[in-house]
């Protein structure tokens, strides 16, 4: 507690706080990633752990390196307000959970260093960290961050022991095919461009099942999804969050998903493959719900979450990645500023030009 | 992957040379935005920031070789004011550290000499010849040319009290 | 309430902010009246206006209600000493402001009777012509006592003149801490409701809409017992909400209206005034009593004996903090004095301001209470953007103040802004985001007044220069005219001269000629 001293300068109203801080902010959000978190440990083992605790460990060392080399005196403050630990955590959420032990540290250092902190550290930050990171990996790696594990769950004979799991996070070496998997959605996009269509994809043994409880493959943010939403509730209803982002982005893959889906279901996926699949519960809730890089207004919350749902649409559908989450929130980040700058709340006594409001004629003359 | 950085970088310096020698060499000069900073100024030619007058000033400031916050009389809104119509920055915290001054008379000093009066660029100062003078503080611009003109030193520079009327409250300290 | 609150905020309508009321146990403790202290300091200028101009002379004997300072200009209002006493001085005394400043003030020394000068009250106030309660109110010095002490009297006329509809009376008491108007509506509702019969009789208006925050049922219980019996005054429960006690939001929650943001409340058929001006109204109307009390509530976790206290106009804070019970441990763990309520109310220096007509609170907080901490980084997390009670975007907007770019603070809507601090309240990085605004509004007027005084600056040297010229001319003018008056006489001497000499010479001419 700082001493209470004679005030020098005169500080304004109000002299009272609601409580809220950015502290708080951040660790209510890290509760709600817990339980898909845990669950995931259990899913896909050691290595996974390594995985999410290197990715948080090295954000966090960024971040500290970036605020030392920047002269900035208040490191250990920023350090515990939460904001990178929650960066690295959503991105070990996006990762491949078998991962090799760089991925976590070149994803911290993008991360933390080019996302966040050239452009002036916490708030000032165009594009959702993780998401840089996410995709940065994706496009110059392809070949690990597309290498999903079978799900098995720590209590399995084959799933690797502490040692095993620090060898194969450490070691880097490509996964036995046996183990790995394709998503759904990668599944069937290359199903698709081999001109299979996807009725008989589905009906195949081989196709990875859809499933709220996530035994299946792909990352922590995919395979749990009634954990994610569960998250996404607590969210809601601590007010972290509001509803307009989330309901938009699942809107904005949904409507369209079932109108594909109902002209050609050959072609188009259904919206409950849309919904469950990908990182687009995690998006929904928590990497478009970034309050640095997604606009100040519902209304504006609206626009971007319809844009964010439309575009993964569109990427997973027409584009060349099975999964588009992470472009789409990239591109629609890059729009916040127009959003906030042409949708602003109405001011009271005025309309929505900002022209005050017209002086009504007095009755009875 | 070697020769492509090192062409880019090659390409690079020779750039950057062709721009240091282009700014040496092809440097403008005019200052088409003199007369627009004098219309600015408060024009009564007190001298107080060291030029010949308004105009000197504005040149000066233009020219570079004065700052935007010379002209005491004019404070913080003109020096916001150049300083925006120059694109230049202005660190204006220094202004306020002074604060603005009037000029008093003591009268048990004044032998109502009428000197002052004369060199007043905007008649603040009134009074007869053998009568003791008096400043008209909504006239005075604090530009303190009348101090050097009194023969008994009863001229003073006084800070203008800040009232509760005038009272800005300060900036937050940043974050 | 609760599911109609979801719903709204559903839609988006969730304006404002619900702090702890932390009303009690101030507002159930039984109204206490403070004994007339020893000195009285009496600021001019208790009131938004002009300050009002001493009428009295230092060691001047005066009653108990008599003038002692005359109004001055269209809005101002005049002072009346508290008790009997003799005036000390005229002289500066601190401020109840935040900058710690001083301001000229009458101090009265009291007597001890307390002797009322006459009173001349009216009985039948309904016989009085609208125009003649106006100047009655205004004579009597009544100021609204929600906090803002704007001049009744120029509202009144005003009113009348603008013919408006409805009178919206002001019981939301949205501040947290504060109940002092709370406390008026429970003991005395007879009195607040006779005083807004005549408020309506003195505005024209049809009906009157009371709007009280429902975190006080008593006081809408018993407001509600007192207008059984008045059909044009209606008891209106709104939704315990922050800022609800402000002019434009409670006017919009009761009427469904919005006051157009370059007019005012008339241009609506509109007049606010808060339940406790009614009470003092009423006084100076039915009794001819001026404004020479009020209520203030004595709060916060380091008052020792939190509760409502009558005290005269021109107390020190320090005595009324005494009287209540004082501030516990001594002052240890004090961490700001604030006059006013929590979220709109001053920071004051010490204790050893005077109360005046506009003090509705005096709180001691502690340090939890105040929450001091420094900011962090804007994370632009939109919270300000929904407490806006106007629906401004205060995050944009202090990052404009903080580049000093004023005039895109405009743009986005600062002129808008009420500083009722919703923004910085619920902040998580603690931005002082009203300081901002404040600054901004202050710096802004001040460039103002810099740029009237350049204008007048310029006018004044042309002028002079106007003059210098003119004295040249003149004095040109007038050489050439002493020139010519010089030739001119030296031309006609000549003439004379050559005339005389020319009679001389001439009879010899004629005579030799002759």
């Amino acid at each position: 507690m700082m001493p209470v001293t004679l005030v020098a300068q005169p500080v304004a109203s109000p002299h009272a706080h609601g409580g809220n801080s950015v502290r708080r902010t951040m660790i209510r959000v890290q509760a709600a990633l817990v339980p898909a978190t845990l669950y995931g440990f259990w899913l896909y083992g050691w290595p996974s752990f390594f995985l999410w605790c290197l990715t948080l460990g090295a954000c966090l060392g960024f971040e500290a390196l970036s605020l030392k080399l920047a002269g900035n005196t208040r490191i250990r403050a920023s350090l515990l307000d939460g904001s990178a630990a929650l960066t690295g955590w959503l991105l070990a959420m996006t990762l491949p959970p078998w991962a090799p032990w760089w991925v976590a540290v070149l994803g911290g250092f993008i991360a933390i260093v080019i996302g966040k902190q050239v452009f002036g550290g916490l708030g000032q930050n165009v594009f959702n960290p993780a998401m840089v990171a996410r995709v940065a990996l994706l496009v110059s790696f392809p070949l690990p961050l597309t290498q999903w594990v079978q799900p098995l769950p720590m209590i399995h004979l084959p799933a690797p022991d502490l040692v095993e799991g620090l060898r194969i996070f450490l070691t880097s070496l490509p996964l036995p095919d046996a183990m790995t998997s394709a998503t759904l959605l990668g599944h069937s996009k290359t199903e698709l461009s081999r001109g299979v269509d996807l009725l008989q994809v589905l009906a195949a043994s081989q196709t990875p099942a859809l499933s709220w409880l996530g035994m299946r493959a792909g990352s922590f943010g995919e395979s749990a999804a009634v954990l994610i939403f569960a998250g996404g509730l607590y969210l809601l209803i601590t007010r972290v969050i509001s509803w307009h982002t989330p309901l938009a982005v699942l809107a904005g893959v949904a409507i369209p998903a079932a109108i594909g889906h109902a002209i050609d279901p050959g072609r188009y996926l259904s919206v409950e493959a849309h919904v469950l699949s990908g990182a687009l519960m995690l998006g929904a809730f928590f990497i478009a719900t970034d309050y640095v890089t997604s606009p100040n207004t519902g209304s504006g919350q609206i626009v971007f979450g319809l844009g964010v749902g439309f575009l993964t649409w569109i990427i997973r559908t027409v584009g060349g990645y099975p999964e588009g989450m992470a472009f789409a929130v990239l591109l629609m980040n890059s729009l916040t500023p127009v959003i906030d700058r042409f949708i602003k709340p109405r001011i009271l006594g005025r309309d929505r030009k900002g022209r005050p409001l017209d002086v009504p004629e007095p009755e009875g003359t | 992957m070697i020769a492509a950085i090192l062409s880019l970088t090659l390409l690079g310096a020779a750039f950057g040379i062709v721009l240091g020698i282009a700014n040496k060499f092809l440097k403008v000069e005019g200052n088409p935005v003199v007369e627009e900073l004098t219309a600015m100024m408060p024009g009564s030619n007190c001298g107080q920031c060291g030029f010949p007058g308004c105009s000197g000033a504005a040149e000066a400031i233009v020219a570079g070789t004065a700052p935007a916050t010379c002209c005491p009389p004019g404070g913080k809104a003109l020096a916001s004011a150049i300083a925006a119509k120059l694109g230049l920055a202005v660190d204006l915290s220094a202004m306020s550290d002074e604060g603005p001054k009037i000029a008093v008379v003591l009268e048990e000093l004044c032998i109502g000499c009428c000197r002052c009066s004369k060199v007043c660029p905007t008649d603040a100062i009134i009074g007869a010849a053998k009568q003791v003078h008096n400043v008209f503080r909504e006239a005075c611009t604090g530009c303190s040319s009348c101090i050097e003109k009194c023969p008994t030193e009863a001229l003073v520079m006084r800070p203008v009290p800040v009232t509760l009327q005038h009272w800005v409250m300060p900036r937050p300290a940043a974050a | 309430m609760g599911f109609m609150n979801l719903f709204k905020q559903l839609l988006g309508d969730d304006w404002g902010v619900h702090p702890d009321d932390h009303k009690g146990p101030a507002a159930d403790q039984p109204l206490r009246v403070m004994p007339v202290p020893a000195r009285l300091y009496l600021p001019l200028q208790q009131h938004l206006g002009s300050a009002a101009r001493p009428c009295v002379l230092v060691g001047q004997q005066v009653k108990k209600g008599e003038l002692i300072a005359e109004a001055q200009g269209m809005v101002s209002a005049p002072l009346h000493a508290p008790t009997s006493g003799t005036i000390t001085a005229v002289t500066e005394i601190t401020a109840p402001h935040p900058s710690g400043l001083s301001l000229p003030a009458i101090i009265l020394e009291a007597d001890g009777s307390d002797t009322w000068i006459d009173l001349s009250g009216c009985e039948d106030p309904f016989a009085l012509t609208p125009m003649e309660i106006g100047k009655r109110v205004a004579a009597a010095g009544v100021v609204g006592l929600g906090g803002a002490a704007f001049p009744s009297a120029v509202k009144l006329t005003g009113a009348s003149r603008a013919k408006v509809t409805t009178l919206v009376m002001n019981g939301g008491e949205c501040e947290p801490y504060l109940s002092c108007d709370d406390r008026q509506m429970r003991d005395q509702a007879a009195g607040i409701v006779d005083g807004i019969r005549i408020m309506l009789h003195a505005t024209g208006a049809t009906e009157a809409l009371v709007g009280i925050e429902d975190n006080k049922p008593e006081a809408i219980a018993a407001m509600q017992a007192a207008a059984a019996g008045v059909a044009n005054v209606r008891i209106c429960p709104v939704p315990a909400r922050y800022p609800m006690g402000s002019e434009k939001q409670l006017i919009h929650v009761l009427t469904g209206k919005e006051v157009p943001a370059d007019g005012r409340a008339f241009d609506i058929g509109v007049v606010v005034h808060n339940v406790g001006t009614a009470l003092a109204m009423r006084a100076a109307i039915r009794e001819g009593k001026p404004l020479i009390s009020r209520i203030v509530t004595v709060n916060g976790a380091c008052a020792a004996q939190p509760g409502n206290i009558e005290v005269r106009i021109g107390t020190l804070a320090e005595e009324v903090i005494a009287f209540a019970g004082g501030i516990k441990g001594d002052g240890i763990g004090l961490a700001r004095r604030v006059m006013g309520g929590p979220m709109m109310g001053m920071q004051i220096p010490h204790w050893r301001v005077p109360v005046v007509k506009g003090t509705s609170g005096i709180l001691a907080f502690n340090a939890t209470e105040v929450a001091e901490q420094s900011p962090d980084p804007c994370i632009r997390c939109g919270s300000c953007v929904k407490a806006c009670p106007m629906g401004l975007l205060p995050l944009e907007m202090s990052a404009r103040i903080r580049n000093e770019a004023f005039d895109e603070a405009i743009g986005l809507g600062l002129k808008d802004c009420i500083a009722c601090g919703c923004c910085a309240y619920v902040c998580p990085s603690k931005i002082p985001l009203v300081q901002y605004f404040v600054h901004a509004k202050g710096e802004l007027a001040a460039q103002d007044r810099a740029k009237l005084r350049n204008d007048a600056t310029k006018k004044l040297a042309q002028q002079r220069q106007e003059r210098l010229d003119r004295e040249a001319r003149e004095k040109a003018e007038a050489a050439a005219k002493r020139k010519a008056e010089r030739e001119a006489a030296a031309a006609a001497k000549a003439a004379a001269e050559a005339a005389k000499a020319a009679a001389t010479v001439n009879p010899e001419t004629q005579g030799e000629s002759a």
